[in-house]
């Protein structure tokens, strides 16, 4: 359980002020002179010493990846991307944070900026964000006003920072295609290698940082790494958002130290699982496209990147959809795939054709309309689709597909089974066509 | 060089190779559909998926680097496996993927026999489909007159949309909506604006797009083939013609780095219904103002029997845009020995001469060297519509960035951005003499390109515009060792050979524009000439293919052979010396041209020393013996372009005009092409085309 002393985001529920002066009673813009002063280096070890690994979903260390970027600039400019796209269905933190702690963020930026040599950064906000749009270009604003960013500031480092808003496209939430969308381009994922650090936003080295990996440097830099990565399991330190939706009594956004059990995340923030604990069917622990984790492993699953992986799921954006016993689950994983399917970007072909082709097979299966021998026919698909794309989108369509066939094959059987007996006992009618 | 290990072998390549150009050079096999040599990588297909040791998944082989590879933990070098049970499982399933929604057409499909995806379904796909849903459909769009779709067949590689943007520079054609509603379109389904639109066919690996003119009209596998060259502007593309028994049915390119690499336009592609259409097949002789058919020896006695009444000096000949070197040699030859010396085979008032030397009339650079230049200063042309696929070429260095054009003549969209300069030579000689801006971009670029269109020289002051240009070229230091950046860009394929064997009038004699007044000629043929207007009065030969404008104004017709149908030498714009060769016979009791001159001297009493094409070859190459040298260039010399530029004469004060109005419509066969005059049709009422890009 996190202590109230622990909590970065200290006004996650927006209960008090979310302008520069509320912020600066919470210690926002304290001092962040003196963090500059520490230096670049400084700042990327001390990131890299509190363990933080990316809020995004992938979970890769952040100091890592801002080291990645030039030491000394070729002559472009380099650039901070802030992905403030939150798609994952389920995933309601990074809102959090932009309309009721925005400074947080900009600070952040400021100081991310600073480690990894940008001068510019961009925040692209997701399109059906408008209040939170609102409220983090009033807190830039205000930080314009007060010096803290742009030319001739306070602290001595030129910052520029835009917000930028998206047009709603999930995909744009995968880094390289936000930048092409941020270019003005259709949001298509864009070839890796050359990675973003080397040929980025405009073709200059760009690093894109999830908000509330951006969000939590103020705090790591004030309290110190020895403080974050306190908290939490080694290799998965610090606190994190949690996103509780579904059956439960109460969902909720909350704050809490990494590695906390599954268990404990329900009962105790979400007034627990509709029903009781024993009404449990699964567990999504990291939002839609994460593989479903079923009741019996839930009981003691701590809630973290090496935790979720050790049940073959992962911790995503720690959005956990929870499910319990009135699930349809085959339908609700249909529904995820007609998500993917819609928000496929259609660029490369194992992607753009297999989303249709796992919807169609998983909206029969629900009905029970589809063969035994297609199950294993499904999962080849979505093997297929694993790996072999451009981005991770592929696999992230797949794999809760693969989750349900994992867990739930006998479901999917005793569904065939019983349409196979009903269309037995009817008479046959005549074929339309 | 870097060293690499492809399926067990060690290979060495450049750094900057591909895996798939890689792996291609190791002799192993990479199927693929979006990737093509001449485009952009889009890496969206994922057909050409390798094992890269130390990568957890296959990586697309043609979007990754040789240098993007890392060595081994104790350095070896890296390791790319084409064959493995991951490769194999890998394109399986993508095919499989691209053909769940691919409808099962093929039957009735025009790519059947020359399909990528049917081709590499039979080497990489799977026998049976597990696919039990409905295939997708989508409708099909209307692209212009040329491009057929059906668009339930694509696959989505986008070549077509990176062709339009970066090749043909228009940028209509692009991809709309998301996942399996993504759909190739032109959006508002207009026409494309493009000389080169029907490029996409070739491109498509399906039949999502197809040749609309060349509809149902036969299969790949029954075509006969002939390698050959295009006559319809002065580049001399390597094209392909295809014909079922005498017919042509379609032309397509070859790839030819020199020229035309492997693009073509498209009007060199879908004349192939003017070779058809309103042909000369038998002679025709003009009896009371009407015109009958007869035979040859009716013809020839009619031609002889006017030929006799007159003297020598009153004979003249003038030669049109399409015709070979042989037959003109021929017909040279033939007025000599009639005793006159009135031929010509420019327009009325071109200034070119043979005496300017060589290189003051080729195209100096060549057009692969368009891609060395750095700065480029187009004079009266308009590139896009007399040469569209030397534009592309003009194009692409632009696109590869830090190459300052200007234009001096008419404004026009030539899909890249140029700085106009001005319309006439009082421009030409402000940037001649240093006065404009733009001659300190010239100068301070290493190979600058002077282009002069043939437009800016037909007209009384050519001469002097020439040596303007000339001048120009000598002063940026365009002409200098290992660069000639003087060059003439002509706009028929005739004209240069022409040049080369002396067709023009010596002093003295009559000029294209003196014969066409009329009063100083009794006779006067007209090989393939229609872009001349002959006065009332004069006997008209002409011999040529198809009914246009010289035919309606013949007192005899005597039919000869298009470019397909017989074996000609070229020279193009660049002075390079090409041949065609025979894909098809000329229709009814047509001739190809040298055997009527031959036919005709011996008539006229003064019978060439030839009975056979290789004899005429033999006389012409001891005439002219640098023809011998087929796909060799000419070549000009530098000190031609100084003589030219010292030559000076005073310019009038004329706007520069291009020669070319109609890009669809220039010659005899392109104006009997029901195909080419639609097109015509749609590019007047197109919209005028904004930005390049």
């Amino acid at each position: 359980m996190l202590a109230d002393k622990d909590r970065i985001f200290r006004n996650l529920y927006g209960l008090h002020d979310w302008g520069i002066a509320g912020a600066r009673r919470r210690g926002s813009w304290d001092a962040t002179a003196a963090i500059l002063a520490k230096g670049r280096d400084a700042i990327i070890n001390e990131i890299k010493a509190s363990g933080l690994r990316g809020r995004g979903g992938a979970g890769f260390p952040s100091g890592l990846k801002w080291s990645f970027m030039p030491k000394q600039s070729d002559g472009r400019p380099q650039y901070l991307v802030v992905n403030a796209d939150e798609s994952e269905p389920g995933t309601c933190k990074d809102r959090e944070i932009m309309r009721h702690d925005p400074h947080l963020l900009v600070e952040g930026c400021l100081i991310a900026g600073f480690a990894m040599g940008a001068q510019v950064g961009y925040i692209y906000v997701r399109g059906e964000f408008i209040r939170e749009r609102e409220h983090l270009e009033a807190a830039v604003e205000e930080a314009y006003a007060q010096r803290l960013l742009g030319t001739n500031t306070v602290h001595g480092y030129d910052f520029d920072l835009h917000v930028h808003h998206g047009a709603g496209a999930y995909i744009c939430g995968e880094e390289t295609a936000l930048l092409e969308s941020l270019e003005g381009k259709k949001g298509q994922p864009r070839l890796k290698p050359p990675f973003p650090a080397n040929v980025g936003l405009y073709g200059c080295p760009t690093t894109v940082n999830n908000v509330e990996t951006i969000a939590v440097v103020p705090d790591i830099m004030r309290r110190g790494a020895a403080w974050f990565s306190s908290l939490g399991r080694p290799n998965n330190t610090g606190t994190k958002l949690y996103c509780i939706s579904g059956h439960v009594e109460n969902p909720c956004t909350v704050e809490e130290v990494m590695g906390v059990p599954l268990r404990e995340l329900i009962d105790r923030h979400a007034g627990g699982v509709r029903g009781g604990w024993n009404n449990l069917l699964a567990v999504i622990p990291g939002g839609s496209s994460m593989p479903l984790v079923p009741a019996a492993q839930c009981e003691t699953l701590p809630m973290d990147f090496d935790g979720c992986l050790s049940v073959k799921s992962s911790l995503g954006t720690a959005a956990v959809i929870v499910m319990d016993k009135s699930t349809d689950i085959i339908r609700a994983m249909a529904r995820i795939s007609y998500f993917y399917k819609h928000e496929s970007c259609g660029q490369c072909t194992p992607c753009r054709e297999g989303m249709g082709w796992m919807w169609r097979v998983l909206t029969r299966m629900a009905e029970g309309r589809a063969q035994r021998r297609e199950i294993d026919m499904l999962f080849e698909v979505t093997r297929q689709i694993e790996g072999h794309t451009i981005c991770a989108f592929g696999d992230g369509a797949a794999w809760p597909v693969q989750g349900l066939l994992r867990h739930f094959r006998g479901e999917i059987e005793r569904r065939i089974d019983e349409y196979t007996a009903r269309a037995q006992s009817r008479p046959v009618s005549e074929a339309a066509e | 060089m870097t060293k690499l290990i492809v399926d067990g072998s060690e290979i060495d390549v450049p750094p900057e190779y591909t895996l798939l150009q890689a792996c291609e050079a190791a002799g192993a096999e990479i199927p693929r559909f979006c990737f093509h040599e001449r485009l952009s990588i889009a890496g969206n297909c994922r057909m050409c998926l390798v094992e890269l040791k130390g990568s957890p998944k296959p990586v697309a082989s043609c979007a990754w680097g040789v240098r993007d590879c890392r060595p081994g933990p104790k350095g070896e070098p890296p390791e790319v496996n084409t064959r493995t049970p991951l490769v194999k499982k890998a394109r399986e399933g993508v095919m499989e993927f691209l053909l769940i929604n691919h409808p099962l057409d093929c039957p009735i499909c025009d790519q059947g026999g020359e399909c990528d995806l049917q081709d590499q379904a039979m080497a990489y796909g799977v026998d049976a489909s597990r696919f039990a849903e409905n295939k997708r459909a989508v409708e099909d769009k209307y692209i212009g007159a040329l491009v057929k779709t059906s668009m339930n067949r694509c696959i989505q590689c986008t070549r077509c949309v990176r062709f339009a943007t970066e090749v043909a520079g228009v940028p209509e054609l692009g991809a709309i909506g998301r996942g399996e509603d993504m759909e190739i379109t032109t959006y508002l389904e207009s026409a494309m604006v493009s000389e080169l639109q029907g490029n996409v066919v070739d491109l498509c690996p399906v039949g999502a797009l197809t040749s609309k003119p060349y509809a149902f009209a036969a299969r790949p596998w029954e075509l006969g083939k002939t390698e050959t060259i295009d006559v319809m502007d002065a580049l001399g593309c390597a094209i392909r013609v295809d014909t079922r028994g005498r017919e042509v049915m379609r032309i397509l390119p070859r790839v030819n780095e020199a020229v035309n690499e492997e693009w073509i336009s498209d009007k060199t592609r879908h004349v192939v219904d003017g070779l058809r259409t309103q042909r000369l097949d038998r002679p025709y002789v003009r009896e009371n103002g009407k015109l009958r058919a007869a035979s040859w020896p009716e013809a020839f006695s009619a031609i002889a029997a006017k030929v006799r009444a007159t003297t020598p000096a009153r004979l003249g000949a003038i030669a049109g845009d399409l015709a070979g070197v042989e037959e003109m040699f021929a017909l040279k030859q033939l007025m000599s020995a009639l005793g006159s010396a009135n031929f010509d085979a420019r327009p009325e008032h071109s200034a070119i001469a043979p005496d300017w030397g060589r290189g003051a009339y080729v195209f100096n650079a060549t057009i692969a060297g368009i891609e060395t230049s750095d700065a480029l200063l187009v004079v009266g042309a308009n590139p896009r519509r007399e040469a569209a696929v030397l534009n592309a070429r003009i194009r692409k260095r632009w696109r590869a960035g830090q190459y300052p054009i200007g234009l001096i003549g008419e404004r026009a969209a030539l899909t890249y951005d140029y700085e106009y300069l001005g319309a006439g030579p009082e421009t030409l000689a402000d940037v001649a003499a240093g006065r404009h801006r733009f001659a300190q971009t010239l100068s301070q670029a290493r190979y600058p390109l002077i282009l002069v269109g043939e437009g800016a020289l037909t007209r009384d002051d050519g001469a002097a515009i020439a040596a303007l240009a000339a001048g120009t070229a000598m002063a940026c230091g365009a002409v200098k060792d290992g660069w000639n950046g003087y060059s003439v860009l002509h706009a028929a394929a005739a004209r240069v050979g022409a040049l080369e064997i002396g067709f023009v009038p010596v002093a003295g004699a009559l000029a294209t524009g003196a014969m066409m007044a009329g009063a100083n000629l009794d006779v006067i043929f007209l090989l393939g000439a229609d872009e001349v207007d002959i006065a009332p009065g004069v006997f008209v030969v002409y011999i040529g293919t198809h009914g246009d404008r010289g035919a309606y104004r013949a007192d005899v017709i005597l039919p000869g052979a298009a470019y397909t149908e017989k074996s000609a030498i070229f020279v193009n714009t660049e002075g390079r010396v090409q041949m065609t060769a025979r894909a098809a016979f000329p229709p009814g009791d047509a001739r190809e041209d040298w055997a009527i001159m031959r036919a005709l001297s011996e008539v006229l009493g003064c019978k060439l020393a030839y009975d056979s094409l290789a004899m005429l070859r033999a006389a012409l190459f001891k005439a002219h013996p640098r023809l011998r040298d087929i796909d060799g260039l000419l070549g000009g010399t530098a000190a031609d372009v100084a003589a030219m530029a010292a030559r000076g004469g005073k310019c009038e004060k004329t706007a520069l005009r291009s020669g070319v109005d109609d890009f669809y419509l220039t010659n005899a066969i392109a104006r009997a092409s029901a195909v080419m005059a639609e097109c015509s049709v749609i590019a007047e009422n197109a919209l005028p085309m904004t930005a390049a890009e």
